[in-house]
């Protein structure tokens, strides 16, 4: 599959010209959100196994239609990225210790998945059709 | 079975492309520990006592022969420790003492290599592979579609069935298709791979329920309306662990094209609301129990803006049904054609005059949707190998069995046996001798010594006590053929810890490994369901008090078992079984029993 999520090495999103940004905690209901005027929204993953935000970025993309930057921040890591991409986020902070040379790879592998996501919205089966 | 496209197949090998990657990485040190764990986890490969474990995914415990051929050859090749590992491992064991058999010797521990062992789940687990050989596996199991793809972590697990689907008289409808629907939804899902807890499903076809649908995360149970369409019953939040749980009923009437728009909504107010503070709070039992209709309206809300306002993109259509369908046809069985009529007629009449292998037709085979055919269990239940456990020989000749006479394909059952789907009725006295030579032929299939048993505190880092070597003793006690089959049909289930893999629960016996000062003790249970039709609406059994030695064990069996001979009314073939006589009389002459069989008790006596 193609790559579209942005990887940023920590200093390189330290270094952003500010924009209007919104944190998400992982325990608040994205539904309530006032996207009015948002450029960024940020989700946090305080571990990387906590799965929370996958689904806040799902619900920000596919029920609120949010279309600005949705990043994920915190414990990411190179074996999540592709799922990220896929649950709608549109740029990672890789974590500082992370290479950035082993994340390609990982979009190039597999080229389409079984289910719909948030980018591909149809599962396989809807498609071959 | 389900046949695998180009796609599934290419699937398959990119994941097992992919575990290489992470594995290489892991020994290149570029990632660490903790953040491998999850990721050799989602592959199957856990890292126990003594050696990492294999558990190798068997969707809906359906099998071919040529897997089957793949696993033996795992078997032989792989599962195979170096010499000082298995000998230090083998001591450490010894040291934890023997279990006594009621008038006979003690059994301890005698670890075995070179074989597979059948999960409750349908999976089958290997126990001596080396990690740096994990890779080189998973791609020997990609050959034959096969993979170790979340059979744990916290997300999706193998969906598993009833090993009569698809061939059982009682069935509404086939649950297979539906099954292999789910397989590919939930594999690699990107929003629900780190969920708070593992999640499993199950999915009954038939109208008895032996799916064991209540223990479930989800359990679906495919059922008509009043105007006839078909649909899923939808349980959630069941599940065993320190919180035994029947699950609640959320909808009584799915229509099937929505089993995974819905399921999508079930799970992401899990993934959102469930407890991430507590490993042992965050199973969705205890969000369903905590929230009771607040989830199920949650639920209900979420499904309706999926329908409504995100175009129910998994609403599964007519032509993918009948795509996956296609591959569930059944097979036309003749007869295996035989060289020479007056050899089958020998070999017929030999075995009818057997009385083994009538026992075995009562026992081990049962009726099937097609009159000419029935459903043949081959028993891996016998002395000196763990409950489930299966050689490499083993493996090879079920292949061969499944080729001669059952289409090629086998079944793994949930009670750790395989299950021989196609055989026509004619093979049976041909089945029977080569299972009976293969020594897989014992006609003990749902009775005593047919235990669910756990791997236990030989292999698994998380329990607390043995569960082998008890299975070995009781199995040595209650050998004798005749005593088996007058006690009837009992599920006895033993695990060696509190996550309850050897399903105790849902035993009519329980038997549950507890940690006392460093030492291993048993708790029993009795009169629990597992949900069939013999074991009655799925419970949890209860506690018959203090735990007992690993010694006291098989005398408070025996004590149990005794006191359901005493108190059970009929004889013969028309006794009351142990859970009907246990319903009638309660619990409370069996308890009394257990309680008087303990060493410390009959001294003070």
């Amino acid at each position: 599959m193609e790559q579209t999520l942005k990887i940023l090495a920590a200093q390189e999103a330290a270094n952003e010209d500010a924009l209007r940004v919104v944190q998400l905690a992982n325990d608040a209901d994205p539904l309530t959100l006032d996207l009015e005027g948002v450029d960024r929204v940020e989700l946090n993953f305080p571990k990387f196994s906590d799965g929370r935000a996958f689904s806040q970025a799902y619900l920000l993309r596919r029920r609120m239609g949010f279309v600005g930057d949705l990043r994920a921040t915190g414990d990411v890591l190179i074996d999540q990225l592709v799922q990220m991409q896929r649950a709608g986020f549109s740029s990672a902070v890789l974590r500082a210790d992370k290479d950035v040379g082993d994340a390609q790879r990982q979009f190039e592998r597999f080229g389409r998945f079984y289910q719909g996501d948030a980018v591909t919205t149809s599962p396989r089966f809807a498609g071959a059709a | 079975m389900y046949q695998y496209t180009d796609f599934d197949r290419q699937f398959v090998r990119q994941r097992a492309a992919q575990y290489r990657d992470q594995l290489e990485r892991y020994f290149a040190g570029k990632i660490s520990d903790e953040e491998f764990r999850p990721l050799r986890l989602q592959n199957g490969w856990y890292v126990q006592r003594y050696a990492p474990m294999l558990r190798v995914a068997v969707p809906y415990g359906e099998i071919s022969s040529a897997q089957l051929r793949v696993l033996a050859k795992i078997a032989c090749e792989y599962d195979q420790p170096e010499a000082a590992l298995l000998a230090q491992a083998q001591d450490r064991q010894e040291a934890l003492g023997s279990v006594p058999v009621p008038g006979g010797a003690a059994v301890n521990t005698k670890l075995k290599t070179g074989y597979g062992h059948f999960t409750t789940r349908t999976n089958v687990q290997f126990n001596w592979i080396p990690l740096d050989k994990s890779a080189d596996v998973m791609d020997l199991l990609a050959s034959v579609g096969m993979h170790g793809i979340q059979t744990s972590g916290n997300c999706i697990r193998n969906i598993t069935s009833d090993q009569l689907a698809g061939i059982a008289p009682d069935e509404v409808a086939d649950p297979r298709p539906f099954c292999e629907i789910l397989r590919q939804w939930s594999t690699a899902h990107p929003e629900f791979s780190f969920l708070p807890r593992k999640f499993k499903i199950a999915v009954n076809g038939a109208r008895e329920d032996r799916a064991a649908l209540a223990w479930y995360d989800v359990g679906l149970q495919l059922v008509r309306n009043a105007a006839g369409e078909l649909g899923f019953k939808v349980l959630v939040g069941g599940g065993m662990g320190r919180t035994p749980t029947i699950a609640t009923v959320v909808r009584e009437f799915l229509p099937w094209d929505q089993m995974l728009n819905y399921l999508e909504a079930v799970i992401r107010v899990y993934n959102q609301y469930g407890r991430r503070d507590n490993a042992w709070k965050a199973r969705i039992k205890i969000l369903v129990k905590a929230e009771g209709q607040r989830y199920i309206d949650a639920v209900e809300a979420e499904f309706k803006a999926i329908v409504e306002h995100n175009g129910a993109a998994h609403t599964i259509t007519q032509a993918e049904l009948d795509r996956v369908s296609a591959s569930f046809v059944a097979p036309v069985v003749a007869a295996a054609s035989r060289k020479d009529a007056k050899v089958h007629e020998i070999v017929r009449a030999a075995a009818e005059a057997d009385p083994e292998y009538d026992r075995w037709l009562q026992r081990n085979v049962l009726d099937h949707q097609q009159p000419q055919l029935r459903a043949v269990t081959l028993s891996f239940k016998r002395l000196g190998q763990a409950p489930g456990d299966a050689t490499g020989d083993q493996l090879d000749l079920a292949a061969d069995f499944a080729d001669r006479f059952s289409s090629g394909e086998a079944r793994v059952t949930h009670e750790q046996n395989l299950l021989l789907p196609w055989v026509h009725q004619d093979d049976l006295p041909e089945l029977w001798h080569a299972a009976r030579k293969a020594g897989l032929a014992r006609s003990n299939i749902g009775l005593l010594t047919d235990m669910i048993t756990c791997p236990g505190g030989d292999f698994c880092a998380l329990a607390n006590a043995r569960s082998i070597p008890v299975s070995e003793a009781i199995m040595q006690r209650y050998e004798d053929l005749d005593e088996l089959h007058d006690l009837g049909d009992i599920r006895l289930n033993i695990s060696g810890c509190i996550n309850s893999c050897g399903h105790h629960h849902a035993g009519h016996i329980g038997i549950l490994g507890v940690d006392k000062d460093g030492k291993e003790w048993y708790q029993v249970t009795l009169g629990g369901s597992d949900g069939t039709d013999l074991s009655g609406p799925a419970t949890p059994g209860k506690v018959v008090g203090p735990s007992f030695s690993a010694a006291e064990v098989p005398e408070v069996i025996e004590a149990v078992l005794d006191t359901y001979r005493q108190v059970r009314a009929g004889d013969g073939e028309r006794a009351e079984t142990f859970i009907a006589t246990l319903r009638r009389v309660g619990i409370e002459p069996f308890k009394a029993a257990a309680n008087a069989a303990r060493f410390t008790a009959r001294e003070v006596a």
